[in-house]
């Protein structure tokens, strides 16, 4: 048994390097699929095979006509002297071949019938969340269970303009994700709040329109714990590429625990809005907020982007009172890209904000505190 | 000298010299020289924005164009392809061969003609302008969604008007060219003894006539929410913004077939020349042709699986869609059966027409996959949609149209084409364009959307081979160019019937035809 310490040491570094080496062949294989994303829903998995089935009588067909095809370019070539035969007619050829494929096409819509309907029963939720698309982020609203948030782009601006290399998750990695318990029914009611975005987890085998002011449904069951990633697939101007979907199924007891943490940092955060805040405070955290929500737009520089999104350093009205300036980000502008930030921010992220576009690039005109917000509303 | 040619040297009215030939002509063939110019003009243009579009998704990360610049490529692109090339480019080929075909003197309206034309010029202009106002061209994609739409500025509203040039444009053109074939027959041609090429644009015309006023009225629509207070599309005001969709796609997916069924006419026509057999089912041809193009009213919403309608509406219009493969895969068994114990030979036109065959018929494949609207669920608006419409369009449309240009090239010019240099374009651009958008596919199925200008690392890989293959695709195409320009400078001289094996009337015309064609009705006998 002398073997054994050596095991013992190798072991775990073997471990190690086998799991490196399956995350990376993993992530250069993942480059190489030519297939569906690996379902882990119940409709995604009837969505992956019916797929199959349409994939494999494509190619039955296609190799039969082709095959028939090229057979007749190589046999009856000129070049070898064939003289062509100029009959132009033959019914029952004819009609064969247009009963055939028709047969086909009935077989095929038999499964993808049950699908659809399938897919269209939303009945029975075990969960039901309602989602949001913003210009350009996404808002969970847990119905029921009084949790709501905002969930955006984590990825850092350096790596999309390369100034330093891309995580493994590039642009499909948001700061707070939808979190779903395992094997229940989550229902998602869908909506938007500016223009038309859709909720897209391939893994889930959803993809639903968001359309504001009409509400739509749509439903899945995940089948195992894990992380699923997804994006907006409607176009919706120019942050469309950056607003992943990242869906967490737990196990029920994982959900749980996650459900009481946001209840109680939703709380800590309403008794947080009664507080005053430095300028260096609502400095740090204005930032964040304003690379979240707002420099898509206005840019991060703040001098916007000329004759479509205005420049915030040095406008009259960012300098100006405080109070016009707390009213466009609450209420925005009708009829511009301007959103209404009021639903979306809560009071001190609002001042944090309001008070960062007011002391940077220049800018000087003092701080605005969570209250003054809150009057305004 | 004969008659005829004194004929014609004592006519006042021959062809005035320089530029106002060109702006004054109401000849069919001066038309459709100018169209094809055109398209021409048109596809540079919008290849300059594919190259671009391929570039900045080389590789991951944003390199050479903001996400808001991306946007306005992609849309100019899908909007420049479609409106200012395909479409113009069958026109003109109508201009040149419908008259020839039918054996008639001109078309029906001769100054319409000329007007068709002249609309398209000051709405590219209007189109290509929008890019350097403020705010920029329409970053909507070719499809004009609101409310996104109603956010743009004024180059929104100056896209709005050029597409109203160009579907003027296509209407008048649409009528004479219907007109023309209804009245300006041989006497003695009947219905069914016209070439497919004709029967196909005849078909066109109509969905043409059909189809554009319903755009003209949607993007009208927009013009009003966006400026004179309607809330046709704004939820807010009692509107719905997936209204806009059921009209625009009710005018897109007949555009679809506008796009194509004259592409069917010129591979009917193609194939057999080269297998020197007369085309399999001429009229199992004819009724597919008319039975494709009443479908295509029956099937728009299945461009919006993903938005959420009742399943019958889903169910309605996934079976209905299906059902288009029927008659689609009658023409494709015919197209074999013209080759079967033909006698083939393989020159340039050919070689387009069979590739036609071969990788239109991909395209028709990811098309049935489509239509199955549980799968649509994973493919709407990802890189599988955009591989089966470039797989229709280019492989589709723009091969049919190669091998028109060079079927025809000869009788235009009167100067054989350099076969070598034609073969190095068509090899070049056939292994390209599926290097180009094969790999689409498979980054469709992973889940790359479309219209986006940075992804995710695991869409890398593909990504770069699609670039690698756009940029020589690109590169091929001015092969083309140098063909048809040695073409028109000279060359062998190109006898009256091109092709022994080609069938129908322009054919018994010298190359290149005179000024006038047929100006003594022809006399057909069945
Ligand atoms: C979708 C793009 C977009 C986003 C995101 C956005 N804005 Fe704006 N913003 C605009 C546009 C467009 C205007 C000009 C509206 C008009 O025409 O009056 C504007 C105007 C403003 C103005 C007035 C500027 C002036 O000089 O009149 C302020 C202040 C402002 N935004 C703050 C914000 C803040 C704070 C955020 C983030 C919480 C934000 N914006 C996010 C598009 C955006
Ligand atoms: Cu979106």
């Amino acid at each position: 048994m002398s073997g054994l310490p050596c095991v013992r040491r190798i072991g775990p570094f073997a471990v190690q390097v086998t799991a490196a080496w399956a995350a990376t062949v993993s992530t250069v294989w993942a480059q190489w699929a030519i297939d569906l994303q690996p379902p882990k829903a119940e409709f995604a998995q009837r969505i992956y095979d019916l797929h199959v089935l349409i994939l494999l009588v494509c190619l039955g067909i296609f190799v039969v006509v082709f095959g028939a095809m090229f057979y007749a370019l190589w046999r009856y070539r000129k070049s070898l002297g064939h003289t062509a035969r100029p009959f132009h007619e033959h019914t029952a050829v004819e009609v064969a071949w247009t009963l055939i494929p028709f047969l086909i096409l009935v077989a095929m819509a038999w499964p993808a019938t049950q699908a659809v309907l399938m897919q269209k029963d939303t009945a029975d939720p075990e969960l039901t969340i309602k989602v949001t698309g913003y210009q350009w982020k996404w808002e969970y609203d847990y119905l029921t269970l009084g949790v709501k948030f905002m969930s955006s782009l984590a990825t850092p601006r350096e790596q999309i303009e390369g100034r330093a290399p891309k995580d493994a998750h590039y642009l499909l990695e948001v700061d707070a994700p939808m979190v779903v318990p395992v094997g229940k029914k989550v229902r998602l009611l869908l909506t938007a709040n500016d223009v038309i975005h859709a909720w897209w987890v391939p893994a889930l085998g959803v993809k639903q329109d968001a359309i504001p002011g009409f509400v739509r449904e749509a439903w899945f069951r995940a089948t195992e714990p894990g992380v699923y990633r997804g994006q907006c697939a409607e176009l919706c101007g120019t942050g469309h590429a950056f607003m992943p979907i990242v869906v967490e199924v737990r196990t029920q007891e994982g959900f749980e625990a996650w459900l009481r943490e946001r209840q109680l940092a939703q709380a800590r955060a309403a008794a947080e809005a009664q507080q005053r805040f430095t300028l260096k405070e609502l400095m740090a955290r204005g930032e964040r907020v304003y690379a979240a929500h707002c420099s898509a737009c206005h840019q991060a520089n703040g001098r916007g982007l000329p004759g479509v999104f205005p420049a915030l350093a040095g406008s009259k009205l960012v300098l100006g009172p405080a109070a016009a300036h707390i009213d466009i980000v609450l209420n925005g502008r009708p009829g511009t890209a301007m959103a209404a930030f009021r639903n979306q921010l809560s009071d001190v992220e609002l001042a944090a904000v309001i008070t960062y576009e007011r002391n940077t690039w220049g800018n000087a005109a003092g701080v605005v505190q969570p209250a003054e917000v809150k009057a305004r509303r | 000298m004969d008659a005829h040619t004194a004929h014609a040297a004592a006519e006042p009215h021959g062809p005035p010299a320089g530029l106002m030939r060109w702006l004054t002509t109401t000849n069919h063939k001066d038309i459709g020289t100018l169209y094809l110019w055109f398209a021409a003009a048109m596809f540079l243009l919008g290849g300059v924005a594919a190259m671009l579009i391929r570039a900045e998704l080389y590789q991951p990360g944003l390199q050479i164009t903001h996400p808001d610049a991306f946007n306005q490529l992609t849309s100019l692109h899908g909007l420049i392809m479609i409106f200012g090339v395909i479409m113009p480019a069958f026109t003109g080929l109508a201009n040149w061969q419908v008259p020839l075909m039918i054996g008639a003197p001109d078309m029906a309206f001769p100054r319409m003609n000329n007007l068709s034309f002249w609309l398209l010029p000051p709405a590219a202009v209007l189109l290509i302008g929008s890019a350097f106002v403020p705010g920029g061209a329409v970053g909507t994609g070719w499809t004009l969604y609101p409310p996104l739409f109603i956010q743009g500025g004024i180059g929104y509203d100056m896209a709005i008007f050029a597409i109203h040039l160009m579907g003027l444009s296509s209407i008048l053109g649409a009528i004479n060219i219907a007109t023309t074939i209804v009245n300006l027959r041989a006497p003695g041609m009947r219905l069914m003894d016209m070439p497919m090429f004709i029967w196909t644009w005849l078909v066109t015309a109509f969905l043409l006539i059909a189809a554009m006023p319903v755009l003209a009225g949607a993007v009208t629509m927009l013009l009003m929410d966006r400026h004179f207070g309607t809330h046709f599309f704004d939820a807010a005001g009692g509107g719905d913004p997936v209204m806009f969709q059921h009209i625009f796609w009710f005018f897109g997916h007949p555009e679809v077939y506008i796009l194509i069924l004259p592409a069917f006419g010129i591979v009917s026509t193609v194939i057999p020349t080269f297998a020197r057999k007369p085309l399999f089912g001429y009229r199992s041809m004819v009724y597919a042709t008319v039975s494709i193009a009443l479908l295509s009213f029956l099937v728009w919403a299945h461009h919006m699986f993903t938005v959420g309608m009742p399943a019958a509406a889903q169910l309605f219009f996934m079976y209905a869609t299906m059902l288009i493969a029927v008659p689609t895969g009658v023409k494709v068994f015919n197209w074999v059966a013209t080759l079967w114990r033909g006698s083939i030979s393989f020159e340039t036109p050919m070689l387009f027409a069979l590739a036609f065959v071969c990788l239109f018929t991909i395209g028709g494949f990811s098309g049935l996959v489509l239509a199955m609207a549980p799968v649509d669920v994973q493919l709407h608006d990802t890189y599988y949609v955009v591989a089966h419409f470039h797989y229709v369009l280019v492989t589709g449309a723009l091969f049919a149209i190669y091998a028109a240009v060079y079927y025809w090239l000869p009788k235009w010019t009167g100067h054989m084409y350099d076969e070598r240099l034609a073969r190095w374009h068509f090899w070049l651009s056939v292994i390209s364009v599926n290097v180009l958008f094969f790999p689409m596919h498979f980054l469709g199925l992973a889940g790359m959307p479309r219209r986006i200008p940075d992804y995710a690392l695991q869409f890398a890989a593909y990504n770069q081979i699609a670039s690698i293959g756009g940029f020589v695709f690109g590169a091929a195409q001015i092969l083309l160019a140098i063909v048809v320009f040695k073409a028109i400078r000279g060359g062998a001289p190109a006898p009256a019937r091109v092709w022994e094996g080609a069938q129908g009337l322009e054919w018994t015309l010298p190359s290149p035809p005179p000024y006038h064609s047929f100006t003594t009705p022809l006399r057909m006998t069945p």
